[in-house]
C-alpha cells in the first residue's frame, strides 16, 4: 500500500475533460515535481490532491484513508501568492498554524506561551526571527514564501502541496529558496507535491518528475480529451538514479 | 514642464486648500454688504458679525422658558439618533455582509433581496415608519438604519468576497472551522472596510436624520432649522448648518484616526 494513491482520476468542467485516467502511487517522503504546459491540468490535479475540488471519477487517498471532501490539516499548502494572513504579524501567522484548529482559533495563557516558543523556533529555522513582530506586507517575496512554508509546517501536515511556490520570485531568490527547501527536507523528511513551470527546478528538487500532457489529441476539437501523466521520471541523483545500484546491492556485482 | 507633473510646495498647498473657503466667505461678505446697504432690515444675508453674535448667543445663553441651552439639547438629541442608527446599521450590515460573503447558502438567498432593498427610496418609507413606529425616536433611528444598511451590506459582502480564495483554503488546511475563518480571517480584514463604509454612509445618515427631524420632532438640529425657517432667521440657520458640517467633519476625522491606529497592517491601503 503506497502512502498516497490516486486511482483512475477523471476531472471535467462543464462536460469538458481536463484530466483523464490519472493513476499515481507515491511513497512516504518522496518529493514529486509536477510539470507540463499551461492548461494541462497540473494545477487541477493539485486542487484534487488538496481536496479543494472533488474528481468527477476516481479517488485520492492518503494511506488508504477515506476520500477527503474539503481541505484539512492532513494537506498543507503554499500558493504562489496570498498564502499568509496580512492582518497577523509574522509570529502570529506561525502560531495560527496550530491555533486555527481550536474552537475559537486562538490560544490563551500557557498554551499561547508554549505555541509562541515553538513559533520562535520555527522562525529561527526559516530565518525570519528578526522580523517576527512585523506584518507580512513589509516582507520581500522570498521571505513571504518562507513564512508560508513555515506556517504550513507548523500545522504538521502529512503531505505538503506547493503550487508554483517560487513562480513570482526573482532568479536569485529562487535559488536561495531551493536551498532552503532542500535543507528543510534534510532535517525532516516530508512528502511534497510541487507544481512548477520551471523544468530545471522540477528536476533539481524532485525525486520524481511527473509530466502532464494529452495523450490523445483531436485537431478539430483540442478540448475533446483531457491530460494524464505521460512521463514519470526518476530524478534522484541528478536524473541518473541507477548508477549507484551496484554499491547499494553488492550481490549484483557477482553477475558482472 | 507638463501641468500634470507640477506639484505645489507645502506652503502653496496650504494656501490653495484655504482658497475656496476664503473665496466663498468673501463672496458672502460682499453680497451681504450690498444687500444690507440697500436695506438695513434685510434678513436674507445677515452680516458675518451678526452670525457670530448669534452663534455665541446660541451656544451660551439658555432658553428663557426652559432654562436649557437649546443648541446643545438639539445636538445631543440628534447625535444620539445618528449614533444609534449608524451603530445598528453597522452591526446589521457586518453580520449580513459576512454571512453573504462566506456562506454560499446565505449568498444565494440574500444577494438579490439586498440588491432590491437598496433600490427602495428610504424617504418614501418615512410615512410608513411614522405610522408604524409613531413620531418618537424609533422612527428616526429606523429611517437611518433602512437608509444606509443595504449599501453597507453590499459593500462589506463584496469585501469579504475579495479576500483571496487562497487565504480561505490555507486557513482550512490549518484546521480552521467556518466559525474560526469568519472570526480570525474574514472579520479582521473586513473591519477597516466597515469603518470606511461608515464614513461613506455618514453623509446619507445625516440627510435621513435631518429629513426625519424636519417632518416630526420636538428637539434636534434638523427640527430647529426647519422651525426657525418660519421667521426667516438666516443667522440661526447658518449657525446650525456650520455646526452640523463641523460635527460631520469631526466624526469623519475621528473614524479615520481610529482606522489608522487600529489596523497598522493595512499600511497605505486606507
Amino acid at each position: 500500500m503506497s502512502f498516497v494513491t490516486a486511482r483512475d482520476i477523471w476531472q471535467s468542467y462543464d462536460g469538458r475533460p481536463i484530466l483523464e485516467r490519472v493513476n499515481l502511487d507515491v511513497e512516504e517522503g518522496e518529493f514529486i515535481s509536477i510539470v507540463g504546459a499551461s492548461g494541462c491540468g497540473k494545477s487541477t490535479f493539485l486542487r484534487l490532491l488538496l481536496a479543494q475540488e472533488q474528481p468527477t471519477r476516481g479517488a485520492i487517498r492518503i494511506e488508504g484513508g477515506p476520500r477527503a471532501r474539503e481541505p484539512g490539516r492532513e494537506r498543507g499548502v503554499v500558493f504562489q501568492r496570498y498564502s499568509v494572513f496580512p492582518h497577523m504579524t509574522v509570529r502570529d501567522n506561525i502560531v495560527a498554524g496550530e491555533a486555527f484548529d481550536t474552537a475559537w482559533g486562538r490560544f490563551r495563557g500557557a498554551r499561547l506561551k508554549a505555541a509562541r516558543e515553538r513559533a520562535d523556533a520555527i522562525l529561527e529555522r526559516i530565518g525570519l526571527s528578526h522580523v517576527a513582530q512585523t506584518y507580512p506586507a513589509t516582507l520581500s517575496g522570498g521571505m513571504q514564501q518562507r513564512l508560508a512554508i513555515g506556517q504550513a509546517l507548523a500545522a504538521r501536515p502529512r503531505i505538503l502541496l506547493l503550487d508554483e511556490p517560487f513562480g513570482a520570485l526573482d532568479p536569485g531568490t529562487r535559488i536561495q529558496m531551493h536551498d532552503f527547501l532542500t535543507e528543510l527536507r534534510a532535517e525532516s523528511p516530508m512528502t511534497v507535491f510541487m507544481v512548477t513551470h520551471d523544468l530545471g527546478e522540477g528536476f533539481k528538487l524532485g525525486d520524481r518528475v511527473l509530466v502532464f500532457d494529452k495523450p490523445r489529441w483531436d485537431p478539430q476539437d483540442p478540448a475533446a480529451f483531457g491530460a494524464t501523466i505521460t512521463y514519470d521520471f526518476d530524478a534522484r541523483q541528478g536524473g541518473i538514479p541507477f548508477q549507484g545500484l551496484l554499491d547499494r546491492y553488492p550481490s549484483l556485482r557477482a553477475a558482472e | 514642464m507638463r501641468l500634470i507633473n507640477r506639484v505645489p510646495s507645502r506652503p502653496t498647498a496650504l494656501l490653495l486648500a484655504a482658497l475656496p473657503f476664503a473665496a466663498i466667505l468673501a463672496a458672502y461678505a460682499i453680497g451681504s454688504e450690498i444687500r444690507l446697504a440697500a436695506n438695513p432690515a434685510d434678513k436674507l444675508l445677515p452680516a458675518l458679525d451678526t452670525i457670530r453674535a448669534t452663534a455665541v448667543r446660541l451656544f451660551t445663553e439658555a432658553d428663557k422658558r426652559s432654562g436649557e441651552i437649546l443648541l446643545w439639547q438639539d445636538t445631543f438629541a440628534s447625535l444620539r439618533r445618528l449614533f444609534l442608527g449608524v451603530g445598528i446599521a453597522a452591526a446589521l450590515s457586518l453580520s449580513i455582509g459576512m454571512a453573504v460573503g462566506l456562506l454560499p447558502y446565505a449568498r444565494k438567498s440574500l444577494t438579490g433581496f439586498v440588491a432590491v432593498l437598496s433600490m427602495v427610496p428610504p424617504l418614501a418609507l418615512l410615512p410608513i415608519l411614522f405610522i408604524v413606529f409613531g413620531l418618537g425616536e424609533v422612527s428616526k433611528v429606523v429611517l437611518i438604519v433602512i437608509g444606509i444598511t443595504p449599501f453597507m451590506t453590499r459593500d462589506l459582502s463584496q469585501r469579504v468576497l475579495d479576500i483571496p480564495v487562497e487565504q480561505i483554503v490555507k486557513a482550512q488546511t490549518l484546521g480552521a472551522s467556518s466559525f474560526v475563518i469568519a472570526l480570525r480571517v474574514a472579520l479582521p480584514q473586513v473591519l477597516p472596510r466597515l469603518i470606511s463604509a461608515v464614513r461613506l454612509s455618514l453623509g446619507s445618515a445625516w440627510l435621513f436624520l435631518i429629513a426625519a427631524e424636519a417632518v416630526a420632532a420636538d428637539v434636534g438640529l434638523g427640527y430647529r432649522i426647519f422651525l426657525v425657517r418660519r421667521y426667516l432667521a438666516m443667522d440661526i440657520i447658518l449657525t446650525y448648518v456650520i455646526w452640523i458640517t463641523l460635527l460631520a467633519f469631526l466624526i469623519d476625522w475621528v473614524l479615520k484616526r481610529i482606522s489608522e491606529r487600529a489596523f497598522p497592517w493595512m499600511g497605505a491601503g486606507l
